[in-house]
């Protein structure tokens, strides 16, 4: 079943024609990765998404609603949850307080005005809270301030932050950008983990090491355009692919 | 490390305050401030600075133009008592009103903008209220004389209290005169009670989600929050905490002058806010009173007073010291305050409240107290 259907985007900035007629298929339960040289139109399209950017012309469906126009906050009730190249968190609050916002979000909607009620004695959202910093592996950092935490950490929390939502889909912003070789793999297990839920997941990623430990499809971006489609294997040995990454007339 | 909250420790912190303010008269004694005038105007200007808090200590948005909010309170309480009733409840209820209807639509266009350009943006508006209750406004607020009660008002709810030559009746609680000490009770009781509402309102979810909105507003609108009503509602309540301030202004002297309104009066509340600690609950209270205190303490301080305190030094250190020190008291008590305001924002950006909890680390715990990080709603 298609989760996600982007037909014929396009989108322009001044001269440069950043998205070329932008065709894409997400299937539900799939890792789907999307790779290509620097400046390709990547995270243009991740934007396109989220409310954050409006394509010039196309379409892209969710789950059978039409996301364009949408500002970010009602695309992520729709269930759709992204995590930033730098991690997005509340750096000032608590761990336990940075998870317990998103499952509020997702629990009493975008506004809810509720003044008077204690969130310390929300005993709900709290064990969804802690429930979920047990499975990324915070829980001894729950009243730590998040903002005091290692990059790894926050990446970790951040994902943990979009998990508690429970979304139907997963936007990932290059999510090993500026680690280590250990935080990578570490970060490629929990995903691993967390793929057993059966979240559909879109990976933008340079890396290839996490792409092919991680993906069961990928569309290859070049200028804008998706040049190639298929398995992780097929990638790898695709001419169009080598070229796009490494120049054409390579030997 | 964040200490977690619970409602007991919030139980705990509310009695001491409420202990603390309904015993003012006592403990101020001794620091020569045990007079309900100025009593008063610690509990009036502590609610206007605990509604400011929500807004600025929660949001993070500086409003520059709260103090159109308090002055639109005090009209609003000065016509009721013309009009309606010298009886305080529905000034103070019409006040609140129409402050929050202000606040809303005021609020409604300045939200649009954030960081400095909101800043400036409340600013405008509250000048521009200013003027409009300085001189465009006349016939509402009685421009540069203010607002003032008459012998024949109409007072429709009280028919019979206007007596022949009998003088403005006295404004009241269902008969009981808010002049003096009850003036000054009753302030306090409204403070309580105001700062138990903004404690629910920092413990509750919809604090927590202002307390986002002042960390990642890009994180809180990709977890599905709208925060524009979240910054409205903020606005609205803290305007209406302003307009409270301002008709309990009008209860304990029943009169309203645009002055109020003038950006000074706004920036006024900014520094009691940042005098206590931003974001604390208790801190604002804490500026509100220190700042009122200085304004009344020090002000009165003149040359005979230094006099006699260096007078046991000889004379010409003694007229030196005066000399110097009186360019800090009497007309002078805003340098103390800008100076006590400097090293304050220099070396205690928390203000006292991180005062007290650097001294407090320091002397009473040497556990696993880590992080030094002033926290919002954290006393």
């Amino acid at each position: 079943m298609k989760i996600l259907e982007v037909s014929n985007v396009n989108k322009r900035f001044g001269g440069l024609q950043a998205l070329d007629d932008v065709n894409l298929t997400v299937e539900q339960g799939h890792v789907h990765a999307i790779i290509g040289p620097n400046g390709a139109g990547k995270s243009t399209l991740l934007n396109c998404f989220v409310g954050r950017l409006m394509p010039d012309t196309g379409s892209v469906i969710f789950d059978g609603t039409s996301l364009l126009g949408l500002a970010p906050h009602e695309i992520n009730q729709t269930g759709v949850s992204r995590v930033f190249q730098t991690p997005e968190i509340f750096e000032d609050l608590s761990l336990l307080d940075n998870l317990m916002i998103p499952a509020l979000a997702k629990r009493d909607g975008a506004f809810t005005l509720n003044a008077w009620g204690r969130v310390d004695q929300d005993a709900e959202i709290r064990d969804q809270a802690e429930h979920m910093l047990e499975d990324v592996g915070l829980q001894d950092k729950r009243h730590l301030q998040s903002g005091t935490m290692s990059r790894g950490d926050k990446r970790r929390l951040e994902l943990a932050m979009c998990l508690v939502q429970n979304p139907k889909l997963l936007l990932l912003d290059e999510p090993t950008a500026g680690m280590s070789r250990a935080d990578t793999n570490n970060t490629i297990d929990l995903l691993k983990k967390i793929g057993e839920r059966g979240i559909t997941k879109v990976i933008i990623e340079h890396d290839m090491h996490v792409v092919f430990s991680l993906a069961n499809r990928v569309s290859v971006l070049a200028q804008g355009h998706v040049i190639a489609e298929g398995t992780p294997e097929e990638m790898k040995e695709d001419q169009r692919v080598k070229d796009a990454y490494l120049g054409a007339g390579h030997e | 490390m964040i200490a977690p909250t619970t409602p007991r420790k919030d139980m705990v912190m509310f009695i001491v305050f409420a202990i603390a303010i309904l015993t003012l008269p006592i403990w101020m004694a001794p620091l020569g401030g045990s007079y309900p005038d100025l009593l008063q105007k610690f509990a009036i200007f502590g609610l206007f600075a605990v509604g400011f808090n929500i807004l600025f200590g929660l949001t993070g948005y500086l409003s520059f133009g709260h103090a159109a909010f308090l002055g639109v309170g005090s009209y609003t309480a000065v016509w009721s008592f013309k009009l309606l009733s010298m009886n305080i409840l529905p000034a103070i209820f019409f006040g609140m009103i129409t402050s929050g209807l202000f606040a809303l639509i005021i609020g409604y266009v300045s939200l649009r903008r954030s960081g400095i350009y909101f800043s400036i943006l409340t600013l405008a508006f509250a000048q521009m209220s200013y003027n409009l209750a300085y001189s465009v406004l006349t016939p509402i607020t009685y421009g540069e004389t203010g607002l003032q009660l008459a012998q024949y008002d109409p007072r429709i709810l009280d028919a019979q209290a206007t007596v022949e030559g009998g003088g403005i009746p006295l404004t009241n609680l269902f008969g009981l005169e808010m002049q003096g000490w009850p003036g000054f009770y009753f302030c306090a009781v409204v403070l309580i009670i105001g700062f138990y509402i903004a404690m629910r309102i920092t413990r509750s979810p919809f604090g927590m989600m202002l307390l986002a909105v002042k960390s990642n507003q890009n994180r809180m609108n990709y977890t599905g929050l709208n925060t524009r009503p979240y910054t409205l509602a903020a606005f609205v309540i803290s305007g209406i905490y302003a307009g409270l301030a301002g008709s309990l202004m009008a209860v304990t002297d029943p009169l309203a002058g645009a002055e109020r309104m003038q950006w000074t009066a706004s920036g006024e509340v900014v520094l009691m806010t940042i005098l206590g600690g931003v974001g604390t609950l208790l801190g604002p209270v804490l500026g509100a009173a220190i700042i009122k205190y200085f304004e009344n303490i020090f002000s009165a301080i003149n040359e005979s007073v230094l006099h006699a305190f260096f007078g046991f030094l000889p004379d010409f250190i003694e007229n030196g010291l005066v000399n110097v020190a009186s360019l800090f008291v009497g007309k002078g008590w805003h340098l103390t305050l800008g100076v006590l305001f400097m090293v304050m924002v220099i070396f205690l950006p928390g203000g006292v409240i991180e005062a007290y909890d650097r001294i407090r680390k320091r002397f009473f715990s040497k556990e696993t107290r880590s992080s030094a990080a002033p926290q919002a709603g954290d006393d």
